[in-house]
């Protein structure tokens, strides 16, 4: 691949209508590496990588992806790119092995039957494999359908919120999984709501309104996003939380547990507006912004800043 | 880098793979499959019968002759009249047919035996009441062959030379219907075809929207199929389906209605394979326009009821103004129920169907290919 660059793409747009669901979003992300792609709901996620593999066709915008071209050689990228949707949309008329051995078939591999059972045995599921794949539980068809998606040895993994709905443990597991995949060179993009799953990728992508607003390593998103912020603890934090709401200088005001958050993005003037509450029934503390404040942060700034 | 196959075969079998376990598990939508022909069948081979038999006749037999009997015993046998009555008049014969005591006089003239032993061709009468034309004409169309093999015995050695004359009678018919009425046999054989086309436009008009409804189309999309292979994948468990029907059918028609079949069975399924293939080709057609599973299932209902209305399978197809038998020249099924009944009923060879065959061919390809350019490969 040139550059070792496994998605490189400029200027993608895609409009819906008057609507713009993605608009001009840049993206380049390096082999091996996994790339977090996080932003609100409707913010174009889903669409922005339905057209990195041909199933969306873009409005504007160039590039390349695993080195083919992004626009006119998606059958040739579809081949190596494994895509796992949002919405379950494998057979759920057909069992869990039949799905499988459906999907081995449509890559023409030349060992399908082990690599369907390979696949079945890792997923610990070779004793339910005829099973039907609608009679299984939420989590479950996640995680046959990022079996499915992976059983072609695709060298991109565009997964479209994996691990919604599936338990810690396995959760923990796919996240080992990928990483151990990453370092044998598999590129990942990855859109997730969790924050901790966020903090896991090597870097991010935040999109907003369908517009990329900051992508880079996590302390460098933190970084970039200029947050200063407080944690307060102390008696009826809920209160003291609707008392800073509001105030300037004051953007958030968030509850950890049995702490309060509270951020702005200038710093003299967050100091200033908690001032009045520095009294010994509290006890501040300046801590480092964590990326769920920099995220509600972000997604504070992108309202403000949308024309709808 | 592997050059990117126009066509794969592995694809296409997968597809037939998958879309064979799916049937399998619907089970509603096979036991219709199988439950459609089986009630039209019954609806249209039991119950709207349209070649009725021993309909009621009245005979003027003024003949003092032999003959005259002969040919009555003839007429008896055909099967298609009872002789209810011996009237004496002709007028007598009008008032019986007016009460609708019988459907048809049948009047033997005076020396009937004796004009007929001198070549001099005397006339049968045959007046029929008409009110429901389906109805008599079978027995009408019947009767000149019936009165020439009743005769047949009886023209032997010096008298041969009138059974070699085309017509040793001259046989007259009032009330005439149109010259291609619903002949013998016409529908069950037919039905094939109708069936056909209900059922197979049908199921495959639901295909593509299934997958897209389902959500699975994005799935299929994200893999690297090509369009011919995902069609005609969904097409050929199918054609499995349509032959089930088919020899469903046909059962039906030997044991049940006895219908002849005077052709070549082997060539009656290579070209329904053909008629099948058609129909298939229209259904996923309207599946790669249809936005969901409704509008699928409209717009083959919209295909299916000209077909049935102009194809000739519910009215004589020559009896049609010309626009309409343009219009009908246009459906498989007008082309099929001419070879069936070509095949099954005339004994046709390839050679006598080769015309009609080309023409649903024909119709296949362009159907395909509209699919082909019509199937959307995003998602937009
Ligand atoms: N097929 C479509 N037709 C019209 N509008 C669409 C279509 N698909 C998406 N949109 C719109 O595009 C925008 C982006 O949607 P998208 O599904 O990409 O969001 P997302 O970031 O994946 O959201 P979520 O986190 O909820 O999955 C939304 O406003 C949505 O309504
Ligand atoms: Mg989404």
């Amino acid at each position: 691949m040139p550059d070792g660059l496994a998605i490189d793409v400029r200027g993608m747009t895609k409009r819906f209508g008057d609507r713009v669901a993605v608009d001009h979003v840049d993206l380049q992300v390096r082999t091996g590496e996994i790339c977090g792609f996080l932003g609100p709901n409707g913010s174009g996620k889903t669409t922005f990588i339905r057209m990195l593999c041909g199933l969306l066709r873009a409005d504007a915008g160039s590039g390349t992806c695993l080195g083919y071209d992004v626009i006119t050689q998606s059958e040739a990228i579809k081949r190596q790119v494994g895509y796992m949707t949002q919405r379950f949309s494998f057979y759920e008329d057909l069992s869990i092995h039949e799905n499988l051995d459906f999907v081995a078939r449509m890559y023409s591999m030349a060992n399908r039957r082990e690599a369907v059972r390979d696949t079945l045995e890792r997923l610990g599921l070779s004793e339910r494999r005829n099973q039907l794949a609608g009679e299984l539980s939420g989590g479950w068809k996640q995680r046959l359908a990022l079996a499915a998606c992976m059983i072609h040895d695709p060298k991109l993994l565009l997964l479209d919120e994996p691990t919604a709905g599936v338990d810690p443990k396995a959760r923990r597991e796919f996240w080992e999984e990928i990483h151990q995949l990453a370092g044998q060179g598999l590129t990942f993009l990855i859109t997730t709501h969790y924050m901790d799953e966020a903090e896991r990728c090597h870097r991010l992508a935040f999109i907003a309104s369908g517009k990329l607003l900051t992508f880079g390593t996590v302390s460098d998103v933190v970084r970039q996003s200029h947050l200063t912020t407080w944690s307060v603890s102390g008696p009826d934090l809920h209160t003291l939380a609707e008392h800073l709401r509001g105030r300037p200088g004051i953007q958030q005001a968030v509850s950890f547990g049995s702490m309060l958050h509270v951020s702005g993005d200038n710093a003299a003037a967050l100091e200033q507006a908690i001032a009045p509450f520095r009294n010994e029934q509290y006890d501040w503390r300046q801590v480092e912004p964590g990326l769920e404040d920099v995220f509600i942060h972000l997604m504070g700034t992108s309202r403000d800043g949308a024309p709808a | 880098m592997r050059t990117h196959q126009p066509f794969s075969l592995a694809r296409c079998w997968a597809m037939v793979v998958k879309e064979f376990v799916q049937m399998r598990r619907d089970r509603v939508t096979f036991g219709m499959m199988i439950g459609i022909p089986m009630i039209q069948l019954i609806l249209f081979g039991f119950a709207i019968n349209s070649d009725p038999k021993h309909l009621p006749a009245a005979v003027v037999l003024a003949d003092h002759g032999s003959l005259g009997r002969t040919v009555l015993y003839g007429i008896q046998n055909s099967g298609y009249f009872n002789l209810v009555r011996l009237v004496k008049t002709e007028s007598e014969g009008h008032d019986v047919l007016a009460r609708g005591e019988a459907q048809f006089v049948i009047n033997i003239p005076e020396d009937f035996s004796r004009d007929l032993l001198r070549g001099d061709r005397p006339s049968v009468l045959l007046e029929a009441d008409a009110t429901d034309p389906a109805a008599t004409s079978n027995a009408i169309g019947s009767l000149r062959t019936v009165l020439t093999s009743a005769l047949q015995h009886d023209l032997k050695g010096p008298l041969s030379f009138l059974a070699a004359t085309n017509e040793p009678i001259d046989l007259r018919i009032h009330a005439l219907y149109n010259p291609e009425a619903i002949t013998q046999y016409n529908i069950v054989p037919g039905l094939m075809g109708v069936v056909l086309t209900m059922t197979m436009v049908m199921i495959t008009g639901l295909a593509i929207t299934r997958e897209r409804e389902r959500g699975t189309m994005e799935n299929l999309l994200s893999m690297p199929t090509r369009p011919l292979e995902v069609l005609i994948g969904k097409i050929i468990p199918y054609i499995f389906v349509g032959y089930v029907q088919v020899a469903l059918i046909l059962a039906a028609a030997y044991f049940l209605f006895d219908v002849p079949m005077v052709g070549n069975l082997g060539l009656l399924l290579v070209v329904a394979l053909v008629f099948i293939a058609a129909n298939l080709a229209m259904g996923i057609t309207f599946s790669t326009v249809a936005k969901n599973q409704l509008q699928a299932m409209q717009m083959s209902f919209f295909f299916f009821l000209p077909s049935l209305l102009l194809s000739g399978f519910m009215f004589p197809f020559r009896g049609m103004p010309e626009w309409a038998q343009a219009l009908g020249e246009v459906f498989p099924l007008t082309h099929f129920l001419r070879i069936v009944r070509g095949i099954l009923l005339k004994g046709n060879g390839l050679n006598d169907v080769a015309l009609q065959l080309w023409q649903i061919a024909l119709f296949t390809a362009v159907a395909l290919t509209i699919g082909v350019k019509r199937y959307r490969q995003t998602l937009d």
